[in-house]
């Protein structure tokens, strides 16, 4: 017995054949700094063109114009003004396109009668680009903040309402089924299963929403304004300065990338209960 | 060939008079007729597509959508537990095991009732880093923490191992013996119901052919000359012919 185990070490120190690593099937683990690789990539690719000569001045300023630009844009304060006149409409857009989303979801998501009246309307107008909307609403609400808050609210809505709707439809029924078996009150059915359930389909919609918002908020702010860094840009235009173009389009792409980020790690606190391949 | 239950207690818990379900054409349960004592632990054994599912559906009230007609009298403080533990993957165990309790000292049953099922000190976990067998003690947890009179179970150890089906036959007859709720528990393993139950029914073609006092002692165990006739007796009953050693 004990001989037989004192030979086994021996056996196992034997060369063993080589076996190849098993293919993973998942993405594998994550690089780090990984999200930075490819707008890094964009921007050399960029230097070397302005630098090298390759790209005409007039045609696309050089990085390092667009940065001291942006140095003089924030040191005269027009930098800063106009992004608080954006950022405001956008969150105003946001938020009550955000509730307007979810509210019409679960009027929808819970009762036959919802999704007969709801559904169609919405399906509708997902099926319309927001800027074919702006003459009617120019004609119906001016051209104020009014108009420009109601064409990010109509941007906003429709993402927030598809995947809410969506993640509140794809609920396992068992777990309809088991609120049922424990008799739960409507209240507590909402709370507890609904929401929780329908959170993940809510989240991916705001991420597209977030970005949305700043989608329509260039298109409005291109029109009749006064204000906005939509309104810087335009002016730019005027005067064929490309370098407060690139600030203002560089801004939007960070706005766009930062509240992206902020409801991602949203999604990672709330939605902690899950495993999935992303993690 | 249905033989009388002996142990039917004076207090009922479960009455059923002429239920019938059927899917489309197909007749599953056909005027059946069913009481069950208060405390008492049944178990309801037949071969699958038997109707003992739909049957245990009918008492729990899930089965709305499904044609039929018949009395089906259950106490109003009645719980189930499913073949899957059924776990809300988005709530922490203890807020598993407490969905839908009422009162001031809901949180503090719940951690009692965890404690029973061995889990004290898990309340925090999320379901999905707890093991099959760990899911299934939530679940009973939670049908128990209510107190019901009536405790519906659908194959609740089907899913598991065998060495984790044992414990967990071990701990139900626990709890069952300190709760005393009436239990129906659906089987389509013979040796479970006979470990575990006062009485085994038998479903085929939508109607209860056996109904049979278990008659043995606490420590019940295979070897027993006993359980082996009862055993046997149920499994001719279901048509499986075991040969002779």
């Amino acid at each position: 017995m004990t001989a037989s185990v004192l030979t086994r070490p021996q056996t196992a120190a034997a060369p063993l054949p080589t076996r190849r690593a098993r293919r993973r099937l998942g993405p594998g683990p994550a690089i780090p700094f990984g999200a930075v690789l490819g707008p890094l990539l964009l921007l050399a690719l960029w230097s070397i063109g302005s630098a090298a000569g390759w790209l005409d001045s007039r045609t696309l300023s050089a990085p390092w114009t667009v940065v001291t630009t942006a140095g003089d844009l924030i040191a005269s304060g027009r930098l800063q003004d106009n992004l608080a006149v954006s950022a405001q409409r956008a969150a105003l857009g946001l938020g009550i396109g955000t509730v307007l989303g979810t509210v019409l979801a679960l009027v929808s998501g819970l009762s036959r009668w919802g999704e007969a009246l709801l559904d169609g309307p919405v399906q509708i107008k997902r099926a319309i680009p927001g800027v074919a909307l702006i003459p009617l609403l120019v004609l119906w609400l001016g051209i104020g903040e009014q108009m420009k808050v109601t064409t990010i609210v109509l941007g906003v809505f429709v993402p927030v309402y598809i995947h809410t709707h969506n993640g509140l439809r794809s609920i396992d029924s068992r777990y309809v089924e088991l609120g049922e078996s424990l008799r739960l009150r409507p209240a507590v059915f909402l709370r507890r299963i609904v929401l929780p359930g329908a959170l993940p389909g809510f989240l991916l919609g705001m991420r597209f929403a977030v970005v949305g918002a700043w989608l329509s908020l260039v298109v409005v702010e291109q029109i009749n304004s006064t204000s906005g860094i939509g309104y810087m840009m335009d002016l730019a235009r005027e005067y064929g300065q490309t370098d407060i173009i690139i600030v203002g389009l560089v801004l939007y792409g960070l706005l766009g990338l930062v509240s992206d980020g902020a409801v991602r790690l949203v999604q990672r606190k709330a939605l902690s209960w899950r495993r999935t391949l992303a993690d | 060939m249905a033989t009388h239950a002996g142990g039917l207690t004076a207090t009922r818990t479960v009455l059923v008079r002429g239920l019938r379900r059927g899917f489309g054409a197909r007749t599953v349960l056909d005027g059946l007729d069913l009481e069950i004592g208060a405390g008492e632990f049944t178990a309801l054994l037949g071969r699958s597509g038997s109707g003992k599912s739909t049957l245990l559906r009918a008492l729990a009230g899930l089965d709305r959508d499904v044609a039929g007609s018949g009395l089906v009298d259950v106490p109003e403080r009645s719980s189930v537990v499913f073949q899957d533990a059924r776990l809300l993957p988005w709530q922490r165990v203890l807020d598993n095991v407490v969905l839908g309790l009422t009162g001031p000292d809901a949180q503090e049953r719940g951690r009692a009732a965890l404690a029973e099922v061995g889990l004290a000190g898990r309340e925090r976990a999320w379901p999905n880093e707890l093991s099959g067998g760990e899911q299934q003690r939530v679940a009973l947890a939670r049908a128990l923490v209510s107190e019901p009179d009536l405790l519906l179970a659908d194959e609740p150890f089907g899913a598991l191992d065998a060495l984790t089906r044992l414990r967990m036959h071990e701990l139900l007859r626990e709890l069952c013996t300190r709760h005393r709720p009436a239990v129906l528990l659906v089987t389509h393993d013979v040796d479970e119901a006979v470990t575990l139950a006062d009485r085994v029914l038998l479903i085929d073609d939508g109607r209860l052919t056996v109904d049979i006092a278990i008659d043995l002692p606490a420590p019940r165990s295979h070897r027993q000359p006993r359980f082996l006739a009862y055993r046997e007796q149920l499994l001719r009953a279901l048509g499986v012919d075991q040969k002779e050693d």
